[in-house]
């Protein structure tokens, strides 16, 4: 194939890596009074983006650029949903950060390059691919956690993203190069044919793949590489933990699907294994811890931790159905947690954030509606039916008993339980405690609708399940 | 296979071990009669007048990481311009499209007052 | 004969009841009573329909099950229809009364808020009774016969707002289950040893099973047939309100007018008497059974008229005297003259609806005025209230010519014929509940209608006789008290009206043998003038009118002579509360004591927020591995790494 016609598949990411050097010079150029423009022109971008994505789709595997670049059905629905979701993420963060002082083109420029990040790793074809676009993920993150300056809290949240970021990174970097010691190739097809093709190199492949899971489970967040979420998603700034807690676990599901099972699949009894401790002690940790936290963003960072744990049991059933429900899961958990934090978003005033559980006490009387929609949110979360929640531990739960693990799925529904616990402890909070202040709740008719429409849809795609399941099968190729 | 990294771990073993036999040689077998005047810094027949661990200012760190940007932009220029005999048009324009985005980092450093000291 | 009539039969009340119910707030209150009385319509016409073609025509016995509705391991559970000349009467019956009761109803609910949900339980009722009427299994028998348990729940309960009303209906529901109970084990009883529900399939087989013994506590045998019987009763004794599980009928008085007429009068307290009969063929193989049977009747018939006596509420006075007769009807039973009991099971359907219809009127005139201490005088403002109320009390005492003469008489001779044990104090029991009955009917009649008025000014200004819907079927309903007994006593007792339906044993007929006596209801009712049963009535209808009409100081004078057996009259024999005191108290104490120890302490304390504790505590520990130092984080990290190398790494292969 010629270059340029390669070049098509990458059209996306080049519109979206110009667009968003684009943002960089004008938002440069523009000044203070125009970062409301740098907001529209970020989301417009992103639209052009999906669009773009769709419009390259070949609706079958496509290689190019040597083995780098894939575009596959997968890689098309994560990439869209990517983009998609990262589209009311930065609604809402728009809406915090005017509030909040922090109105910065930053706050979109590094996002769009994070976005740009996970096209990459969505579409990686190498590990070296792989690891490119983890890295400008990576890079983007800690920089707009430290975007607020002045707070030592989220200064030193960064630090110690970027510390143990860079920690992981290493890790991965080492796996990666004891992987490609072992078979002589970086590209993940090739990979998986050589693990199949050879038997003496155990030892080394193992190793290899330890260190890899590491870096995969450090960018997800599960125990025990989980230690930088609670601080990270206290300290950061709540549209940064907002876009932090969503999107980027889309691509940290691509990258684990792209290197474990593209490339790793010969090795699946190992890993196997190896997410089954993950997963158990995600779930264990998650949800127990998350009942000591009186702050609700680190209780919601326990909470993705625990959801980290029932997203791993669907790639433990090591089986394209697997697949799907873990897919299903993690698109169903982005748009609970962005829901989740915007609720925050939405309690909090200028100059005070409502990251306290006790900020929700009585909010049935502020606002029966969005008591209401928190209600919805927290069941769903929680795995009640019939909210979208639900399902997705359903469908996880139903893979992992199919491949064979029935105590896990014991496990995990034990942990939902005890779970269920910190969740509803909200809508109890909400429902049944008097406010501590009587405020009606200010905020733009906007942010009220898409809201509203986010949390609405849990229900109404619970209600229907298959809708957005037969995507993700299809997606998987089912 | 492990066996073909017996010369790295003869070197590693090597290595640390002649600095250790160094060390220890040093301590045991040389002089060592201390006194308050051998003991001060050495501060060209001055006194000491402030501490050796100083502060620097932060920009320097800026400049610097600035500084190795645009080096290593040099860097990856010259192998380019070498091979582009061979890479062709493609190639140009690949380096073309990398530097406009490198302009664009600039740009926005630039207005950003990242180049202004003070 | 098509299985489609059974059909329309059994839905045509269940559609009117679910129109009614579900969608009573489109089709109003017009509506509602509109298509329940259609549905129930169609039902009693087509019951006549069918009655004609088992009667009259001389069909054979249908027997078919409709819908089978599940298979296990042999027993099959089927919907069917066993329609003979029993279940035709029994259609007939259920069917008119429910008819008439639903036209009066539009009179007597007129300004209920309730109308439409009303109309829809009567309905319901009426298809859950026809269901059980018509059965040819036992499970369908308990599904009607729950049925109407919890609709006659239901309407007890109508005025939920009445915590008088919400009692009644929880004693209801209580001690019907209790009887419940026993005749779940009943049926448990004939699914074990007969491996079949079906009746045909049990009857045939039950002569076989008739020596067959079983051992429920160590050492005493029983008879199979004895404890199946005596089970499936105890069930008839809740539904039908025999001693001791009749405390429930007479609270149930709670309930509206016509509910006390539907439940009491004609169907649901009907049941059990019916199922007796049903099961004739099998209470012919037990003598135990029968004469429990026959006691616990005696018992009922005769204390519970007694207890009649000592009501000032209308309606309980009503109430009473239908535990009353319900207990004549048992003793017609127990000593085998099923005939007897199904044929005063049919004038007393008539003759009671009438009474409490009556009842009904009068409370409607006096603006829901109850008690007869603020009555009298009423015969001038409504007369046709009283000439009805007079036809049915007169057919409530026997007298000569109504229906329940012919129906009593026969009952009381059968006992008098009966050699079972138990039956010569049967005998003096009813003889006793003649006098007794008399008086307390007439008690209610001289002090409502005669003597001077009590009531208030006000309420006496607006007396005045009640709309057509309320006399019509009054009269409708007195026409059959006073003559159905020419028509039926010869051909229901003596001529094999009910055929193979009841099945009785020879040396058990009483009626057979009574039958030989028997030349016509002229010679009946000649014949009854020689006995001492007429002479008793008119003795209690003449103390009445001493007591409550020539001399009204002395009935107070006697209670206050005879207190201690006045007091226990009023308070009922102390059963109601004992019941409460030994059961519900007993059951609450239980209960709470269980809730104590069982969910607050085991479930709530141990269980419950014990493991929240420990969740939370474990919580609280994991939480100080969060110590926000960074190399603690690191740290975390190299340690995990370290155990998925050390787990999972071959080391075998390292070392080997």
């Amino acid at each position: 194939m010629a270059l340029s016609a390669e070049l098509y598949y990458l059209i996306p990411e080049i519109i979206l890596l110009s667009g968003a050097c684009l943002v960089l010079v004008l938002d440069a150029v523009l000044g203070k009074e125009q970062w409301s423009f740098t907001y529209t022109l970020t989301q417009l971008l992103l639209l052009a983006t999906a669009g773009a994505i769709l419009f390259v789709d070949p609706g079958q595997a496509v290689t190019v650029l040597g083995g780098n670049f894939i575009l596959d059905p997968l890689g098309v629905l994560l990439k869209v949903s990517i983009c998609l979701v990262a589209l009311p993420v930065f609604f809402y963060g728009h809406d915090y950060n005017l509030e909040h002082g922090l109105h910065k083109g930053e706050y979109y420029i590094l996002g769009l390059f994070a976005i740009l990040g996970m096209l990459v790793m969505a579409s990686a074809g190498t590990l070296l691919t792989v690891y490119l676009g983890l890295e400008l993920l990576s890079l983007s993150l800690y920089a707009m956690v430290a975007m607020n300056r002045d707070s030592r809290m989220a200064s030193e949240a960064a630090m110690k993203y970027f510390v143990l970021g860079a920690l992981a990174s290493g890790m991965l970097l080492y796996g990666i190069s004891m992987l490609y010691g072992a078979t002589g190739t970086l590209q993940l097809a090739g990979l998986a044919n050589a693990i199949a093709g050879q038997t003496d190199n155990t030892l080394i492949l193992t190793f290899g793949l330890i260190f890899v899971i590491v870096g995969i489970a450090f960018k997800l967040g599960a125990v025990p590489f989980h230690m930088w979420v609670p601080d990270v998603y206290e300290g950061a700034p709540t549209s940064v933990t907002l876009f932090i807690s969503s999107v980027p676990k889309i691509a940290a599901f691509a990258m684990a699907m792209r290197v474990l099972v593209d490339g790793m699949q010969p090795l699946a009894g190992d890993w196997q294994g190896m997410l089954i401790i993950l997963s158990v002690l995600s779930m264990i940790a998650g949800n127990v811890i998350a009942i000591a936290q009186t702050n609700i963003k680190r209780m919601f960072a326990y909470s993705t931790i625990s959801h980290v744990g029932f997203l791993l049991l669907g790639i433990i059933a090591a089986r394209p159905a697997g697949y799907a429900a873990a897919m299903f899961y993690v698109l169903v958990y982005s748009l609970m947690s962005m829901g989740g934090f915007a609720m925050v978003i939405l309690l909090g005033r200028k100059g005070k954030e409502a990251d306290l559980l006790e900020d929700f006490k009585g909010l049935s009387e502020r606002s029966p509606w969005f008591a209401f929609v928190m209600l919805i949110l927290m069941f769903s979360m929680a795995g009640v039916p019939p909210f979208l929640g639900f399902w997705a531990k359903w469908f996880v739960i139903m893979e992992v008993i199919r491949a064979g693990f029935p105590m896990l799925a014991g496990i995990a529904v034990f942990f939902s339980v005890i779970g269920a616990y910190y969740y509803i402890r909200i809508i109890k909070l909400m429902y049944f405690d008097k406010p501590l202040e009587m405020k009606a709740i200010k905020s733009s008719r906007q942010m009220r609708t898409v809201l509203s429409l986010n949390a609405l849809s849990l229900l109404i795609l619970g209600l229907w399940p298959p809708l957005l399941m037969a995507l993700c099968l299809k997606a998987i190729g089912l | 296979m492990l066996e073909n990294y017996l010369p790295i771990l003869l070197f590693l073993i090597v290595g640390f071990g002649l600095g250790i036999v160094l060390f220890v040689l040093g301590y045991f077998i040389g002089p060592n009669r201390p006194n308050p005047i051998k003991g001060s810094p050495y501060e060209c027949g001055f006194e000491a007048f402030e501490d050796a661990r100083m502060k620097f200012d932060v920009r320097y760190y800026l400049v610097a990481i600035l500084f190795i940007l645009f080096d290593l932009e040099i860097a990856f220029l010259f192998p380019w311009a070498v091979a582009l005999d061979g890479i062709g048009l493609a190639g140009f324009w690949a380096m073309m499209f990398f530097l406009a985005v490198l302009v664009a980092g600039f740009i926005y450093e630039w207005r950003k007052g990242a180049l202004d000291w003070e | 004969m098509s299985d489609t009539i059974y059909l329309a039969i059994v839905l045509a009340p269940l559609i009117g009841a679910v129109i009614a119910g579900l969608f009573g707030r489109v089709i109003g209150r017009s509506g509602a009573h509109w298509v329940t009385i259609a549905g129930v319509g169609i039902a009693a016409i087509l019951s006549l329909v069918v009655y004609k073609h088992v009667v009259f025509d001389g069909a054979a016995v249908h027997n078919a099950a409709l819908y089978t509705w599940l298979k296990t391991g042999g027993l099959s559970i089927e919907v069917g229809f066993l329609i003979d000349r029993l279940s035709a009467t029994m259609m007939v019956v259920v069917t008119f009364v429910s008819w008439m009761i639903h036209i009066y109803t539009i009179g007597y609910m007129h300004d209920d808020p309730g109308y439409q949900r009303f109309f829809s339980y009567m309905s319901l009722f009426t298809f859950a009774m026809l269901m059980l009427v018509m059965s040819n299994n036992f499970m369908q028998l308990f599904f009607g016969w729950e049925g109407v348990g919890l609709v006659s729940y239901l309407l007890i309960g109508f005025w939920f707002k009445r915590e008088t009303a919400i009692f009644a209906n929880l004693k209801a529901f209580l001690v019907n289950r209790v009887g419940d109970f026993g005749f779940l084990l009943g049926i448990a009883a004939i699914l074990m040893y007969f491996h079949s529900l079906d009746y045909a399939t049990v009857f045939a087989m039950a002569p076989g099973l008739a020596a067959t013994t079983i051992e429920i506590f160590e050492g005493r045998e029983w008879l199979l047939m004895s404890f199946i019987c005596i089970c499936l009763f105890i069930g008839a004794m809740g539904k039908s309100a025999q001693v001791p599980l009749h405390v429930w009928l007479p609270d149930s008085m709670e309930g509206p007018t016509p509910i006390s007429a539907l439940i009491h009068a004609a169907t649901m307290v009907t049941a059990g008497i019916f199922m007796v009969a049903r099961m004739s063929p099998l209470y012919e193989l037990s003598e135990t059974a029968l004469s429990m049977v026959l006691i616990v009747g005696a018992i009922t018939a005769f204390f519970m008229g007694l207890v009649g006596l000592v009501q000032n509420d209308i309606k309980r006075v009503v109430a009473y005297s239908t535990l009353s007769q319900l207990g004549y009807m048992t003793v017609a039973l127990g000593a085998s003259a099923y005939a007897a009991a199904i044929f005063h099971l049919v004038t007393h359907a008539f003759f009671k609806a009438l009474l409490f219809l009556g009842a009904g009127s009068v409370i409607i005139a006096m603006h829901h005025e109850q008690d007869m201490r603020r009555m009298g005088g009423l015969s001038r403002y409504l007369p046709v209230t009283w000439i009805t109320c007079l036809v049915g009390s007169l057919a409530l005492i026997g007298f000569p010519g109504t229906a329940g003469f012919f129906s009593k008489d026969a009952i009381i001779e059968a006992v008098h014929e009966s050699q079972r044990f138990g039956s010569g104090f049967a005998y003096v029991a009813v003889l006793a509940g003649v006098f007794v009955t008399a008086l307390y009917s007439f008690r209610l009649f001289f002090l409502t209608f005669h003597g001077a008025p009590r009531m208030d000014h006000h309420t006496r200004e607006h007396l005045h006789e009640s709309p057509k819907v309320v006399t019509v079927p009054l009269t409708v309903l007195a026409i059959p008290s006073a003559v159905l007994g020419w028509f039926l006593a010869g051909p229901m007792l003596y001529q094999g009206y009910f055929q193979d339906a009841i099945h009785v044993a020879h040396e058990n007929d009483v009626l057979g043998e009574m039958a030989e006596g028997y030349h016509g209801t002229w010679q009946f009712l000649l014949h009854a003038f020689g006995a001492p049963v007429i002479y008793i009535a008119f003795a209690g209808v003449l103390t009445a009118w001493l007591l409550y009409l020539k001399y009204p100081h002395v009935p107070a004078q006697l209670a206050e002579r005879f207190d201690f057996l006045y007091r226990i009259l009023v308070n009922k024999y102390g059963f109601d509360s004992a019941y409460q005191k030994l059961f519900a108290e007993g059951a609450r104490r239980i209960g709470e004591g269980l809730w104590r120890a069982g969910d607050i302490t085991i479930i709530d304390d141990i269980c419950v927020n014990g493991s929240g504790h420990v969740v939370r505590w474990c919580a609280g520990l994991l939480r100080r591995l969060q110590s926000g130092f960074l190399y603690d984080y690191a740290f975390a990290m190299i340690i995990g790494l370290l155990l998925l190398l050390g787990y999972f790494l071959p080391w075998a292969s390292l070392l080997g």
